[in-house]
């Protein structure tokens, strides 16, 4: 399916992340935006309620966050593509609906704009202090897609993607941003509309009456209606059958739950993305994302001009986790650098997957400046002197 | 790759500054620009600055390590960011009325005029800023002439087009003078 060209602002722009991502929505066919505004997120929620009323989008600002993401839940139902935006402690109070949002398999896209936390923290400054929040936050068991834009550009086409991702597999695709990216200003280019590929949302064909709104086809994702155009309906949170009505057994928790983690397992092949640079000779992997993964790059760039072999694992999707191709570099490479601005998320998803086959420094980063790529270089100086395999992570404070 | 610091007080379009110098490089010379800002929470008057960094080819790291062209247009500004400017390159561009620079560091190179009383004699002192734009573009020569002049006019209120193509013209025109000596 292709993108409708009303949404679609094709040519040549200087946007911010938060001003690409609301373009990104309008142009994955996004028409409903549930909202409770919190910096550093604000400027996506601007953005789109300008543009809105020409493309025939509509939003609502609700009372609270909880309450935004039920308002987006309950939009996706009706057949429009939905997302809400957030930052930091908004995201804590999304976990609720998060997991409502899992277990009801509705497609929906979350924007966070990671900000300082704990708590209230510091909320205009960037962080990644998010990533497992976004993973784990919620309770009970289930998977989920999360991508980590570093750049306008990225932020632009990870939107897309995310919408494309919730539709196939019906969740909530997560798309875990920070201030940073949010307010840097750079060259987005938007395609023509047919240019721009979007994963149609999988309906029910089948005559009223006949429709069960959980039975799953062969590939685990049960198919949708719209509310309102004459199918029986009936969703909930309890742990349900094929025709969403609570069944509240042991059979039926198996039967409901364990193909909300298959449907994304199965396929983690084909959702896991990447992106590697000079990674084929590399003695040292720095696997980074969203805006650390551009201070890798410059590190790299420093380090390979020292003569250190060096590359980047750059992740396009935080979640699921690349396991396979981080086991295979552990084997080739002598060790990981893992930079990121929180006191460690994603680095004990490296060295888990890493099977004590390379040594892992880890480069924290927790004040409210930007990643250095001085640390990162100095870390991956260390890490290519470093003979011995280690056990466990090593915390790399800088010179 | 140039490494750019915009700093001033809010309410002096620092911010604007960097924009339209990101999209000049980005779209119109079609180089690789990247622009990031901060300032503190008060709308005016606090202190605000906004990075650019522009590159012939992708900028990698779109913050500023080693800069190479620091713009003051308050002393506060001066006083922040001059330690961040190049020894080896840097080149300090501020507006002589608002701005008493130190002793000269390294290789720095200063260059001066008096953009805010430019922009009064033109009629309004809120285009101060497009004067200095005219002189960074003049003297650094990061950015080219023809490249501002479209990017000028999409950046301001149309009914403010005139006025500040005259400022950038009078900051372009200054600029030249002081290089030539």
């Amino acid at each position: 399916m292709k993108a409708d060209p009303k949404g679609v602002l094709t040519g040549t722009h200087e946007l911010t992340g938060n001003e690409a991502c609301a373009e990104g929505a309008f142009a994955a066919g996004c028409r409903f935006l549930g909202l409770y505004p919190i910096v550093p997120s604000v400027e996506i929620s601007e953005r789109y309620l300008e543009r809105a009323p020409e493309i025939g989008a509509t939003f609502i600002q609700m009372e609270d966050e909880v309450s935004a993401l039920a308002a987006v839940l309950g939009a996706s139902w009706t057949g429009k593509r939905s997302m809400t935006v957030t930052s930091g402690s908004g995201l804590s109070l999304m976990m609720e609906h998060l997991g409502l949002g899992i277990m009801l398999e509705t497609p929906c896209v979350i924007v966070d704009v990671q900000s300082m936390g704990p708590g209230l923290g510091l909320p205009t400054r960037a962080s990644q202090g998010d990533v497992m929040q976004a993973r784990w936050g919620s309770h009970g068991d289930y998977e989920v897609i999360a991508l980590a834009p570093s750049s306008p550009q990225e932020m632009f086409d990870y939107t897309i993607k995310a919408f494309n991702f919730s539709e196939r597999y019906r969740i909530p695709a997560v798309v875990l941003s920070d201030a940073y990216i949010a307010r840097l200003k750079e060259k987005v280019v938007i395609p023509a509309a047919n240019k721009i590929e979007l994963e149609p949302r999988r309906y029910y064909n089948g005559a009223p009456g006949t429709y069960l709104p959980y039975k799953r086809d062969k590939d685990y994702v049960p198919r949708m209606v719209d509310i309102g155009k004459g199918y029986r309906f009936h969703v909930t949170g309890l742990t349900h059958d094929d025709r969403g009505y609570p069944i509240m057994f042991e059979e039926c928790q198996e039967y409901n739950v364990h193909p909300l983690m298959w449907k994304i397992r199965k396929y983690v092949d084909d959702i896991v993305e990447f992106q590697e640079s000079q990674i084929d000779d590399a003695d040292v992997v720095v696997v980074a994302y969203g805006v650390t993964a551009r201070a890798a790059h410059s590190a790299v760039e420093k380090a390979r001009a020292a003569g250190v072999k060096a590359g980047v694992l750059k992740l396009t999707t935080v979640w699921p986790f690349p396991e396979k191709r981080i086991a295979t570099l552990a084997k080739k490479a002598k060790a990981f650098v893992v930079p990121e601005m929180n006191f460690g998320q994603i680095v004990s998803e490296v060295e888990r997957c890493s099977y004590g086959e390379a040594n892992v420094f880890f480069v924290a980063h927790g004040d409210t400046g930007i990643e250095d790529p001085e640390n990162i270089l100095s870390a991956i100086q260390e890490a290519s002197r470093t003979q011995k395999v280690q056990s466990g992570v090593v915390e790399y404070r800088g010179a | 790759m140039a490494e750019i610091r915009f700093a001033g007080y809010g309410g002096q379009g620092i911010i604007r500054s960097g924009i339209i110098a990101g999209m000049a490089a980005s779209i119109y010379d079609n180089k690789h620009a990247t622009m990031s800002q901060s300032f503190g929470p008060e709308a005016r008057g606090g202190a605000c600055s906004s990075q650019l960094v522009v590159s012939d080819t992708k900028v990698l790291y779109p913050y500023i390590t080693d800069a190479d062209v620091l713009v003051a247009m308050s002393q506060a500004g001066y006083d922040k960011f001059e330690p961040e400017l190049s020894e080896r390159k840097g080149v300090l561009l501020y507006d002589e009325d608002l701005v008493k620079p130190k002793a000269s560091r390294g290789k720095i190179k200063a260059y001066a005029i008096p953009a805010q009383r430019f922009a009064e004699q033109l009629g309004r002192k809120i285009v101060a800023n497009v004067v200095m734009l005219g002189f960074f573009t003049a003297v650094t020569k990061i950015v080219t002439y023809e490249a501002m002049q479209k990017a000028l006019p999409e950046s301001v209120p149309e009914k403010a087009v005139e006025l500040n193509m005259k400022a950038f013209e009078r900051g372009y025109q200054h600029g030249l003078e002081v290089t030539k000596k």
